[in-house]
C-alpha cells in the first residue's frame, strides 16, 4: 500500500454514466488484478474506492460509474489535476487457480477489474473467455478492448438492445470452463454462485471507511471467520462465502 | 528544542498523540506503514468479554467534514485479544498500550478488565461507557452519573492500573458524569466519543446505515469536543484525554489549551493512514509557531 500523488492524463465518458480515466504515478504497489485504489477528492471527507482496470508502467487506468456526488465530481476532473491516491489495496484475484480455460464474468461497474485479469491470464498462456453484463446497450463498454486481447467476448444486456438478451448467467451455459472469476452487483454474484459449475472467485463491494483494514466498516462473515472486504478481500473464494 | 513530553496518570509519554480506539486496530497493520513507537501510546480496538461481529453493513456513511460509523464493537473477544492480537502488537510496539474495554453488563466490564490486567504491556485502561452503536450496553452506562460511578468503582476493584473512563457527548450534562467517574475512583476521563447521528439515502428513502444511527466523528465535531473538554477541566482534578476531530498539530494544541493532557486521533487515521505520524512530526513546528517550549505547560491554558 502506498499513498502518493497521481497526475490525471485523461478523463473521458465511454458509456452512459461511465468514465475512463488514466493517471500517471507510482503504480509499484499494485501487484494483482482485482485490487483497488482509494482516491482523495477535495470537498469529500472519505476517499472513493475504485477498482483497478489496467496498469501499464506508471499509467493507471480506472473506470468508474457516476453514482453519487463523489463520482459526479470525478467526472469533471481535468487533465493535469493531481490526486492523492492510496494504491495497492485489497488482495486481488489469484490467477494461479484458473486452469487453462477460466471464465470471467463482469457486470456493470464490475467489468473493469476483469480487464487486467484477462490480460494477466493471457500473459500466463491461458485461454480466458469473458461475459460482460449491462442493463442496456448504451451502458456497454470495453467490448473491443477485451477482443483486442484475443479474448472471446459475450455481451449480455437485460433489455436485449445489444448482444444476448438477459443476464450474464443466461450466457454461462454455453461455456465449458475450468474456473471462474466474477465481479458485479451482489444479486448478480449470487446468481453466478448458483449457476457456476466449478470453483471460482468473487469480488465484493461494500461501503468502506478507510479501505485498508483499520475501521472494520466493511466486515463480512465467511466460513473461515470474519473478513474485511477492503483488506482480506475484496476477492473471496466461492467455497468460503456465506450469503 | 521543544519538549513534547506529557505525563498521563503517572506514565510519561514522548508526545501526547494517541490513535483512538476503533481507528487503529491493534496497531500492527499501521506498523507496516511507519514505526509506531513514535506514538505517545495507542488505544487499541474496543475489547469485550465475548467475540463480537458487530452490526450488519452498511456501517459507514459519509458526512460533511466527517463520517458516521456503526461498526458495533467488532472484536475477537478478550481471550483472543490476549492470545493473538496483543503478541502481534508487542512485536512492533514497545511502549505501554491503552486497553480499551466495553461491556454489556457490570460483570462483563469487570471480567474483561480483570483478564487484561495481567496481560503484557498494558499501561492504562480506557473504559468505554459511551459506544452509541450497541444496544443494551455501551452508552447506557455512560448516560447517568450513577451508572458511570458504579462502573468505575467496579473496575477499580480489579486493577491497580490507571483507569480512564471514556465519556459520551450524547448526554445533557457531561460535567456531572465526569465528576461521578472521579468520585468513583477514576484516574482520568477521555472525551468525546462520537456524536449520535443519522443519514438518509434519498433514492431508497431509508437510513444509509443498517443500524439506522451511527456515531459522527471527524473535523466537524471538534468544536463540541473543545467545549466539553473545557467544561470538564473546570470541574474535575483528574487528567483529561481529549479527542474529537483532531487532524493537525494545531488541533492537538487547541484541545490541550482546553484542558486535555493527551489527545487522541480517530477518524483522521482512516482518511490519512499516516495522520498520527504527520501530526507528531509537525508538533515541534506548531509549538514554535505559538511560542510553546514545554507542551505540558499549556494544559488548560485557555482557562
Amino acid at each position: 500500500m502506498k499513498d502518493s500523488y497521481f497526475t490525471l492524463l485523461s478523463n473521458e465518458k465511454i458509456a452512459k454514466n461511465t468514465y475512463e480515466c488514466t493517471l500517471a504515478g507510482d503504480t509499484s504497489d499494485i501487484t494483482a488484478p482485482g485490487q483497488f485504489v482509494n482516491i482523495k477528492l477535495d470537498g469529500f471527507y472519505l476517499r472513493r474506492p475504485i477498482s483497478v482496470c489496467n496498469v501499464e508502467g506508471d499509467t493507471l487506468t480506472l473506470i468508474y460509474k457516476v453514482v453519487g456526488e463523489g463520482t459526479e465530481k470525478m467526472s469533471k476532473m481535468l487533465r493535469g489535476e493531481r490526486l492523492l491516491i492510496l494504491s495497492g489495496l485489497g488482495n486481488g484475484y489469484d490467477t494461479g487457480k484458473s486452469g487453462d480455460r477460466p471464465l470471467l464474468i463482469g457486470g456493470g461497474a464490475g467489468v473493469p477489474p476483469m480487464y487486467l485479469l484477462a490480460r494477466e491470464l493471457v500473459k500466463e498462456g491461458k485461454h480466458p473467455s469473458v461475459i460482460l453484463g449491462f442493463n442496456t446497450g448504451d451502458e456497454v463498454f470495453y467490448r473491443d478492448e477485451f477482443s483486442a486481447l484475443g479474448v472471446p467476448v459475450t455481451v449480455a444486456t437485460a433489455d436485449g438492445s445489444e448482444g444476448v438478451r438477459g443476464f450474464v448467467t443466461d450466457a454461462m451455459d454455453s461455456y465449458d470452463y475450468t474456473y471462474f472469476y466474477t465481479c458485479g452487483p451482489e444479486p448478480m454474484l449470487k446468481a453466478v454462485y448458483g449457476k457456476s459449475k466449478t470453483e471460482g472467485q468473487f469480488s465484493f463491494e461494500e461501503r468502506m471507511g478507510c479501505g485498508f483494514g483499520a475501521c472494520m466498516g466493511c466486515s463480512c462473515k465467511t466460513k473461515y471467520g470474519n473478513k474485511r472486504i477492503c483488506r482480506d478481500g475484496p476477492v473471496l473464494e466461492k467455497e468460503e462465502i456465506i450469503w | 528544542m521543544v519538549n513534547t513530553k506529557v505525563t498521563l496518570c503517572g506514565i510519561t509519554l514522548d508526545n501526547p498523540v494517541i490513535p483512538a480506539s476503533g481507528t487503529y486496530g491493534f496497531g500492527y497493520e499501521f506498523a507496516e506503514l511507519y514505526d509506531i513507537n513514535i506514538l505517545g501510546t495507542l488505544s487499541f480496538k474496543g475489547t469485550t468479554l465475548e467475540p463480537r461481529f458487530g452490526n450488519p453493513t452498511p456501517r459507514i456513511a459519509e458526512c460533511p467534514s466527517g463520517m458516521l460509523n456503526a461498526v458495533g464493537l467488532q472484536n475477537p473477544g478478550v481471550d483472543k485479544v490476549i492470545s493473538e492480537e496483543l503478541p502481534k502488537l508487542r512485536a512492533v510496539f514497545s511502549k505501554p498500550a491503552m486497553a480499551n474495554v466495553s461491556g454489556f453488563s457490570l460483570d462483563e466490564y469487570v471480567e474483561t478488565v480483570r483478564r487484561l490486567d495481567t496481560a503484557e504491556g498494558i499501561g492504562w485502561f480506557e473504559v468505554n461507557i459511551s459506544c452509541p452503536n450497541v444496544h443494551g450496553g455501551g452508552m447506557s452506562f455512560g448516560t447517568s452519573p450513577e451508572m458511570a460511578e458504579t462502573v468505575t468503582r467496579a473496575v477499580r476493584d480489579v486493577t491497580k492500573k490507571p483507569i480512564i473512563i471514556k465519556l459520551s457527548p450524547n448526554v445533557t450534562d457531561i460535567v456531572s458524569i465526569a465528576k461521578a467517574c472521579e468520585a468513583g475512583g477514576a484516574d482520568g476521563v477521555s472525551l468525546i466519543n462520537t456524536l449520535m447521528g443519522m443519514r438518509i439515502d434519498l433514492k431508497r428513502r431509508r437510513p444509509i446505515l443498517a443500524n439506522k444511527t451511527g456515531g459522527y466523528s471527524g473535523p466537524a465535531i471538534k468544536p463540541v469536543a473543545v467545549r466539553m473538554i473545557y467544561q470538564v477541566y473546570d470541574a474535575v482534578k483528574i487528567p483529561i484525554v481529549g479527542m474529537g476531530g483532531v487532524a493537525t498539530a494545531e488541533d492537538v494544541i487547541e484541545l490541550m489549551l482546553a484542558g486535555a493532557t493527551a489527545v487522541e486521533v480517530g477518524a483522521e487515521n482512516l482518511v490519512n493512514p499516516y495522520a498520527c505520524r504527520d501530526i507528531i512530526e509537525d508538533l515541534a513546528r506548531a509549538m514554535e509557531k505559538y511560542g510553546i517550549e514545554n507542551l505540558t505547560d499549556i494544559i488548560g491554558g485557555a482557562h
